[in-house]
């Protein structure tokens, strides 16, 4: 949570359409410009594919703060991806808020392929933001690791999800979500 | 389709107050295509009441279930396993369903997640309209296929009020007056002699609550078994 500097550095995870704002990432990398290496990114086949649930599980794992980033409004690959986002991403915040957690900690941003440098801004910004509202209150202090490094090993094979339907699914709080 | 909104969030967290293991129950069938109580939503309401309790410092344990239908014994039968680990269960399911549910464990505590509003249709992605009263009386074939027990604030069977207001009614200026779109029907169909016949008052009685049905087939099994 904390550099060696006592700072807050906050954790900022990006899910990022493969079409449009990865892209913007990989040119701000080709453009050698600087911006918060806070930001994790994950690539997504479309904005519109996040689900409010993945955004909410994003928080609960930890992280300061969470954007969706899409395409401009009808540069959509599947036409309408983006603006499902928006709705997504206003919906979540508004659970967010249900919990308690500051709705701003969530944003949808419009970022084309060819805006490397608003990517890079964007990044700032949001990480900018998650400085302003400090830590999230749910990340659990014993499992942070520092320095930028997962907080849970990842799993060298992760077993694919079996068919939940019908089954319980058990939560336990001493163990990582799945 | 019967469809159901999810209660507002501060209301579960103080039905759930009082308890520290919680098991939420989903329905997959009505209530999973009105997005109010199938699998993902009792997923996402269980992430909510986690961090809701987390960032609140409470010690609670939410596990998650969805059947497919609340509303039939079987479904519910595979939860006798594990329901008594539970303080309390959270049913996402409709009245009915929370209910059967209650009947069927009813040394648990039952509380429900889901308000239930009407049967209703599929008007547009994530909006539904009401369409059946379940008046256990349908006239659907005289009115055009529109409903004016449903769609007529004043439930009136033969023809419209006097508050029609260009095809708008007078009760709320958004809703189009069912007698207005009936009429416009039988008149594209050439069915307009319908109109000419007088409804007589609806008989109430067929819809004395609670209500029973019975399948002739199993009605007739059922009086067998009971000669036996």
């Amino acid at each position: 949570m904390n550099d060696h500097h006592g700072q807050f550095e906050p954790k900022v995870i990006a899910y990022c359409c493969t079409y449009c704002a990865y892209t913007a990432g990989d040119l701000a990398g080709s453009m050698r410009l600087q911006y918060a290496p806070n930001v994790r990114v994950i690539k997504v086949p479309c904005s519109g594919s996040v689900s409010a649930l993945l955004l909410l599980k994003a928080f609960q794992d930890g992280a300061d703060a969470v954007y969706v980033a899409g395409c401009a409004i009808g540069d959509c690959h599947f036409l309408r991806g983006n603006l499902q986002a928006l709705k997504t991403v206003a919906y979540a915040k508004a659970l967010l808020e249900e919990i308690g957690l500051e709705p701003q900690r969530l944003e949808f941003f419009h970022i084309p392929a060819s805006a490397g440098p608003l990517f890079a801004q964007r990044a700032d910004e949001m990480t900018q933001r998650a400085k302003q509202l400090g830590p999230n209150p749910l990340r659990r202090a014993m499992r942070v690791v520092g320095g930028g490094k997962l907080a849970f090993p990842p799993d060298d094979h992760p077993p694919l999800p079996p068919a939940s339907f019908g089954v319980l699914k058990r939560h336990d709080p001493q163990e990582p979500t799945p | 389709m019967i469809v159901a909104e999810r209660k507002s969030f501060e209301q579960i967290v103080d039905m759930l107050s009082p308890f520290e293991r919680v098991l939420v129950v989903g329905c997959g069938t009505c209530v999973a295509v009105c997005m109010a109580g199938g699998e993902k939503e009792v997923e996402l309401l269980a992430a909510e009441l986690r961090m809701h309790a987390q960032k609140q410092g409470k010690t609670l344990l939410v596990d998650e279930v969805t059947v497919t239908r609340q509303c039939d014994k079987e479904y519910l039968e595979p939860l006798a396993k594990y329901i008594d680990q539970y303080d309390a269960v959270l049913s996402m399911a409709c009245g009915a369903g929370v209910q059967f549910l209650a009947e069927r464990y009813d040394d648990k505590l039952i509380l429900p997640g889901l308000d239930t509003r009407f049967i209703g249709v599929a008007q547009a992605p994530g909006q539904w309209e009401q369409r059946c009263v379940a008046c256990a009386e349908c006239i659907l074939d005289q009115t055009g296929g529109i409903c004016p027990m449903t769609r007529c604030a004043k439930n009136l069977l033969n023809g419209p009020c006097g508050g029609t207001n260009h095809g708008k009614c007078e009760v709320d200026a958004g809703k189009d007056c069912a007698w207005t779109l009936i009429y416009r029907k039988l008149e594209k169909l050439g069915r307009l002699d319908l109109m000419r016949k007088i409804q007589p008052p609806k008989d109430y009685s067929v819809a004395t609550k609670p209500a029973r049905y019975v399948h002739p087939a199993f009605h007739e099994s059922q009086q067998t078994s009971a000669a036996e």
